[in-house]
């Protein structure tokens, strides 16, 4: 059978994810140490574990209503409150998901039309363009800018927008950059939003990791409230990635569309998990507090640590990684991690892999030991070194 | 932000230059603050957390409740003074409750052990009772846990 006839034309064009190949060149190497992961390295706490446990003990192992567990939905909407004064109602306003992954999915599936531009601020998490084009929509990307802070302009964002524009990501706090958008950063855009049908799909997984400043939603802001679809989970905040719990916020008709959907493709979210999620949302808040100053130490050190290598560095103001430049060393992103991996065996992340405005910028996650994080830097200062006297 | 001595209580091999980027300090301040913690006795000591059941060292430890009679004027201090002077006594506390003092000891074996106890402490003149507890094995210590944990199989996620 000649398969590319019979797969689908648009996941054949889709590119393989850019990050894969350096886990395969670190695998199976003596001694390798990696950056590149962007996973939380605590375990989930242990209160939520035990809590999925004893669910599981009462023989809870059934479905959920489609949306998610009453008692979930109730929990997330006063978490929502509570953290982000933001107001949604359980029943009809909160969708329980499979991972925030699962929600962005949903967003853009309820949302386009083929042809359908999206707007997507890069670099950014490599899931947005591929999930837009599965759905015939066309990704309009847009490079944010060290000089910015890797936030998105009003100018930039106005100079993006066509008749054919439906809907804006905005994926802050940002993974790679760690640039994320204040509330006067968001008015702007706000402002070149108002009066149009644009819709604004705020992915918000890394709400609770910022550093020095809240976090503020696009939903926060007058006339917002009612285009934007916000994306959270738990996978950062509680570091419960594995738990695949994620949720959507949004206008009730969207909602609704959403988990229409939602019912058909997946019935429910996982139902241990689900009863995890409670108790994250109804005790964990000193988790979250805890794990933040762990990483605000670490991104420090990390950030720190670059500068003095001179290589320069933006502080990144959310997430759990840094965005070095690397330009300097006269490499390719690409050129630098192949050869950072296979001389030093240290991994991180070429910023072209996620997107335009990636090159020249490599992404290290500090979601990591201090003790690897401080022999990391170790080796790419003697790689810095190397590719200087190779210069000379 | 954690503070110098949060930082120093989780991880005391950080380096000064890592204490003060992660404190927001510079190392000439770190390096001053952790000169008045030690003078001032706020920081006692730097320990590693050894799991000698994984070495060829042979060791025991008892946890002993101890009831003393307090001395006017002085409360438990005195005594707890003199039991704390042995080498043996690794820790001592005042506990509320039931018995007054917890003395942890180790030694080479538990003859040893008991040895010092029906010698030494128990002969002391403010010290009317002890029972002993040998530790049989340690679970979690200062936050450590001993045994081994199971790494989940190695992922590969692309974000």
């Amino acid at each position: 059978m000649n398969y590319e006839t019979i797969l689908n034309r648009r996941i054949q064009d889709v590119p393989p994810s850019g990050i894969r190949k350096y886990f395969d060149l670190l695998e199976g190497m003596e001694g390798g140490i990696s950056l590149g992961i962007g996973e939380p390295d605590f375990q989930t706490p242990w209160h939520i574990r035990d809590a999925g446990i004893y669910s599981l003990e009462k023989g809870f192992t059934k479905y959920t209503p489609n949306a998610g567990l009453s008692d979930l939905r109730r929990a997330i909407s006063r978490y929502l409150k509570r953290r982000f004064h933001l107001e949604y109602a359980p029943i009809g306003q909160i969708l329980v998901t499979v991972g925030g992954s699962e929600g962005l999915d949903l967003a853009f599936r309820c949302l386009l039309e083929p042809g359908d531009e999206v707007i997507i601020p890069t670099p950014s998490f490599v899931c947005y363009g591929p999930l837009v084009s599965m759905c015939h929509g066309v990704p309009v990307l847009v490079e944010t800018k060290a000089e910015n802070e890797f936030r998105l302009t009003a100018e930039e964002l106005r100079a993006a927008i066509t008749p054919r524009t439906k809907a804006l990501v905005l994926p802050f706090p940002n993974n790679p950059t760690g640039g994320i958008m204040g509330r006067g950063d968001l008015e702007a855009l706000a402002e070149v939003l108002r009066g149009t049908d644009i819709m604004v799909i705020s992915d918000e997984i890394y709400a609770e990791l910022t550093y020095g400043q809240h976090h503020v939603s696009m939903a926060n802001l007058p006339d917002m409230y009612e285009r934007t679809i916000v994306i959270n989970g738990f996978s950062k905040a509680y570091s419960m990635t594995g738990w695949r719990m994620g949720y959507v916020c949004g206008p009730r008709e969207l909602v609704a569309a959403m988990t229409k959907l939602h019912q058909y493709g997946i019935m429910s979210a996982p139902t241990t998990s689900q009863y995890a999620a409670i108790e994250a949302m109804d005790n964990g808040d000193r988790d979250i507090e805890n794990m933040r100053e762990e990483y605000d130490g670490r991104r420090r050190f990390l950030v720190d640590g670059f500068r003095n290598l001179g290589l320069s560095c933006f502080e990144p103001r959310g997430a759990f990684y840094t965005f070095p430049c690397i330009k300097s060393t006269g490499l390719s992103s690409e050129e630098f991690c192949e050869r950072l991996i296979v001389e030093e065996k240290v991994a991180v992340i070429p910023g072209t892999a996620f997107g335009p405005g990636g090159e020249g910028y490599v992404r290290a996650c500090y979601a990591a030991s201090m003790k690897d994080l401080g022999e990391a830097l170790t080796r790419i200062g003697r790689f810095v070194e190397t590719l200087k006297k190779e210069r000379a | 932000m954690k503070k110098l001595l949060q930082l120093l209580e989780d991880d005391c091999t950080l380096t000064h230059a890592q204490l003060a980027s992660m404190s927001g300090l510079t190392e000439a301040e770190v390096a001053a603050a952790i000169q008045t913690y030690e003078e001032e006795r706020i920081i006692l000591g730097y320990k590693a957390i050894v799991d000698w059941d994984r070495t060829d060292r042979e060791s025991v430890t008892a946890l002993i409740e101890v009831n003393v009679t307090p001395q006017r004027g002085e409360g438990f201090d005195r005594v707890a003074q003199r039991i704390y002077q042995y080498d043996e006594v690794e820790s001592v506390y005042l506990m509320s409750g039931s018995f007054d003092l917890t003395v942890i000891i180790s030694g080479r074996t538990l003859k040893e052990v008991a040895l010092f106890v029906g010698e030494k402490l128990a002969p002391l003149e403010d010290v009317t009772g002890t029972a002993t507890h040998f530790i049989l094995k340690k679970y979690k210590e200062k936050h450590l846990i001993f045994q081994k944990q199971e790494a989940q199989e190695e992922r590969f996620v692309f974000e």
